[in-house]
């Protein structure tokens, strides 16, 4: 893939909009935070987009993926956010299964990735210990034991570890909190005894948990990476995590800001359209501008991954801070342009706000990503 | 047409036999005459100024792909690049819009880099609001008669033909009473009088007409209908700004991370200013994304996937870019950078001193970035004014 989407990916996004607009409109998302719903997405949904081939788009086809690349799930992730949906796409296919696929040794791999493909089978990658994405501030500790390992510590932010069937958790087998040697990663069975799983609801409607690992026994056989070396596992999923996700951010962005435009274009004060007046047209220009360089950065980063460069990890960090400031900056001008009913819940525009807020936040900010990007060019 | 690969092989060795080592560092103001002018001349007997015009107006005849691989080559070896308001503006506007004759005329001296061309559009009370320009032409048999005053002409002074915008018919609404002429400024009525800008530099003119003479047959366009020509160029004009990557960067004898790293210092590999490292980062990102934005519009276009012109969006964030690039480098030198000219202050900082000055013209020349800002929120986003 290049710049732009070829005949076949064009027809990959018109099936993708038509599916999310039918099958997944703003308010489904809304009904699922209304309720508390206990899984936070619909699973009959995930399982139909299982058929369709998305959940395993990147996966090879001998554990039942559609062996596509990056190019292909970045479209289905625009989609998504484009209407919010909620399905679990960077914690079971982004984080948990780019885990197991780049560091899962074959029969762990065929073990558990074929219900991933399916819908079947939720994933989670456990690393976070703190508010701020810190890759390596890792305390969670994983001692030898017999044959396997025992793990214990306690995991924050863990996206979808309410319902994920295995946990991908990070923990130090040597060094120190903030190091980037010693860390090991172990895919953790939901309910292996001194696993402790606490739902916690986000200002997205959507749903993580903290995970408390008392004494969590694991088998040697459910490492992924090698011991101590987590972290040349870790670099490579979270950029391409990261990079999915900017796909997602994409999608709220056209949709916050077409409906703030089309706002512009109809709402009527002092006698005329708002959009008539100077100082918000600049605004919209200017923000037109940074979704068009945002889509332009993350068509590159995902064709990096596609392509076999060597430069994933600057475009990774290039496409998350732009997009983390996009997305402070379309969801709050899409609030404000909105004015008073943009503060409203029944408002739409509020639910992209938020969800872009934790967007924002999620797998590293924009300071984060601009301080990573400047020690990989050698500043 | 040759293959890609085998035109390339053409091309290295063709430059090894015609571009001299000391022409090998871009496009500096400084390389010396006489091998340049050597160099000029080997372009143009290939076409290769103008590599996608057609060969009978002196072009390259090269599609598209040909004309990149040529410029990706070039640009390779450090080779100088040669255009001119002639080449990126007048020229394409011709081709569109010029009589079969205009064209014979006018072309292949272009393509040659012969004849050097300035651009009458901005005047003292015409700037942002460029369809109230007054300049007259009035017809006097198969001559207009030109009166009036440009402001902001670059190169004016060095110019041996005007590709200007005069008012044609008085009476007409502003936009239909403008036609595009061509003229030559070495003639009795033209009178060119520099402008110190606030950088030291005198590249743009004030221009006055009083009595100048144009051939009616050099009306580019329908007379009164010059408008819709000067707004073309003017996109000729912005996506040119807009796809030159980098901006000024490539013409500075240092680059900005250089400058950076040299005045702030590293400490255990990363700028010991943790602000300015910031900045330097969202630069280099910020270069990126313009480049890619432009590449991915011009292969959208191609493909047929967007007839949106976002030659004004390029305009406005390369010039956001050029200017910022200026600023982080006068952050890290400090005091340093304040300097105006003689002891106590290296070339390099000098030199940087005055593209910060300089490059703050280019949020306002070409269309201001409010002018760009307003186009887009009328052209591309369609808003209803």
């Amino acid at each position: 893939m290049g710049l732009i989407l070829s005949e076949d990916q064009l027809i990959l996004r018109d099936m993708a909009k038509s599916f999310c607009d039918e099958k997944s409109p703003v308010e489904r998302m809304r009904a699922l935070r209304d309720t508390r719903d206990e899984t936070g997405f619909t699973r009959e949904l995930w399982k139909e987009m299982g058929e369709l081939g998305w959940i395993g788009i990147l996966l090879p086809e001998d554990v039942g993926g559609a062996d596509m690349g990056y190019a292909e799930l970045g479209i289905v992730l625009e989609q998504c956010g484009r209407v919010l949906a909620p399905e679990p796409f960077v914690s079971t296919v982004l984080l948990g299964g780019n885990a197991i696929l780049l560091g899962g040794s074959e029969p762990l791999q065929k073990d558990l990735l074929p219900d991933v493909c399916s819908g079947d089978r939720i994933l989670a990658l456990a690393f976070q210990e703190q508010g701020r994405f810190a890759p390596y501030a890792v305390e969670t500790r994983a001692t030898r034991d017999g044959a396997g390992f025992r793990l214990r510590g306690e995991k924050q932010f863990v996206l979808d570890g309410h319902v994920a069937d295995q946990i991908v958790t990070v923990a130090r087998t040597a060094g120190q909190a903030g190091e980037r040697d010693g860390l090991s990663l172990f895919v953790v069975d939901a309910t292996t005894k001194g696993v402790a799983i606490q739902r916690t609801q986000m200002v997205d409607g959507r749903n993580a948990a903290r995970i408390r690992l008392d004494d969590a026994n694991v088998d040697s056989e459910r490492v992924l990476g090698e011991i101590d070396g987590g972290a040349d596992l870790l670099d490579p999923v979270f950029d391409r995590a990261t990079i999915g996700l900017c796909a997602e951010m994409l999608g709220s962005f056209e949709e916050a800001f077409e409906r703030t435009l089309e706002y512009l274009k109809t709402r009527e004060q002092f006698g005329v359209k708002i959009g008539t007046f100077q100082a918000l047209r600049h605004r919209a220009a200017h923000m037109f501008g940074e979704l068009e360089f945002a889509r332009s950065i993350v068509r590159d980063a995902l064709s990096s991954i596609d392509d076999g460069r060597d430069d994933v990890a600057e475009c990774a960090s290039s496409a998350k801070a732009r997009c983390s400031d996009v997305a402070a900056l379309i969801g709050g001008e899409a609030v404000q342009m909105h004015g008073g009913i943009g503060m409203t819940d029944e408002e739409e525009i509020g639910l992209f706000f938020k969800r872009l807020k934790a967007a924002e936040f999620t797998l590293g900010d924009a300071t984060y990503h601009r301080d990573r990007y400047a020690s990989l060019r050698g500043y | 047409m040759a293959s890609i690969e085998e035109f390339k092989q053409e091309v290295r060795s063709w430059v090894d036999e015609n571009l001299p080592a000391e022409l090998r560092v871009g496009n500096r103001r400084d390389l010396p005459g006489e091998p340049l002018g050597r160099w000029i001349q080997a372009l143009a007997s290939r076409g290769w100024i103008t590599p996608q015009w057609p060969t009978e107006y002196g072009g390259g005849g090269l599609d598209r792909k040909h004309a990149a691989a040529l410029m990706a080559e070039l640009r390779a070896v450090r080779a100088p690049i040669i255009g001119s308001f002639g080449t990126s503006m007048l020229g394409p506007t011709l081709l569109e819009f010029g009589t079969e004759e205009q064209k014979q005329e006018f072309l292949p001296p272009i393509s040659r880099h012969e004849i050097k061309w300035c651009q009458g559009y901005s005047e003292p009370g015409a700037g942002s609001d460029l369809a109230s320009l007054q300049t007259r032409a009035a017809l006097e048999g198969d001559e207009y008669v030109i009166t009036g005053q440009k402001i902001w002409t670059t190169g004016a002074d060095k110019a041996d033909w005007i590709f200007c915008l005069v008012r044609t018919d008085p009476d007409a609404s502003k936009h239909d009473g403008i036609s595009f002429i061509l003229f030559p400024m070495h003639q009795p009525g033209v009178e060119v009088s520099p402008l110190r800008l606030i950088d030291g530099s005198a590249d743009f003119s004030q221009v006055f007409f009083d009595g100048a003479r144009a051939k009616a047959k050099h009306v580019v366009g329908p007379v009164n209908g010059g408008w819709t020509v000067a707004k073309r160029l003017l996109q000729h004009e912005r996506s040119t700004d807009g796809g030159s990557e980098g901006g000024i960067t490539g013409a500075m004898k240092e680059t900005l991370v250089d400058v950076v790293k040299r005045e702030v210092g590293l400490e255990a590999g990363a700028l010991a200013d943790p602000a300015i490292r910031q900045r330097l980062a969202a630069q280099e990102m910020e270069a990126r994304a313009l480049s890619l934005t432009m590449r991915r519009a011009g292969e959208e276009a191609r493909a047929g996937q967007t007839t949106r012109d976002i030659g004004s969006l390029g305009k406005y964030r390369w010039a956001n870019m050029v200017k910022n690039e200026q600023d982080i480098a006068m952050t890290a030198l400090g005091s340093q950078g304040l300097g105006w000219e003689g002891p106590g202050f290296e070339d390099g900082q000098l030199e940087r001193t005055r593209a910060w000055l300089s490059t703050r013209a280019d949020s306002i020349w070409g269309g201001t970035n409010e002018v760009q800002l307003n186009v887009i929120a009328k052209r591309v986003l369609l808003i209803p004014e």
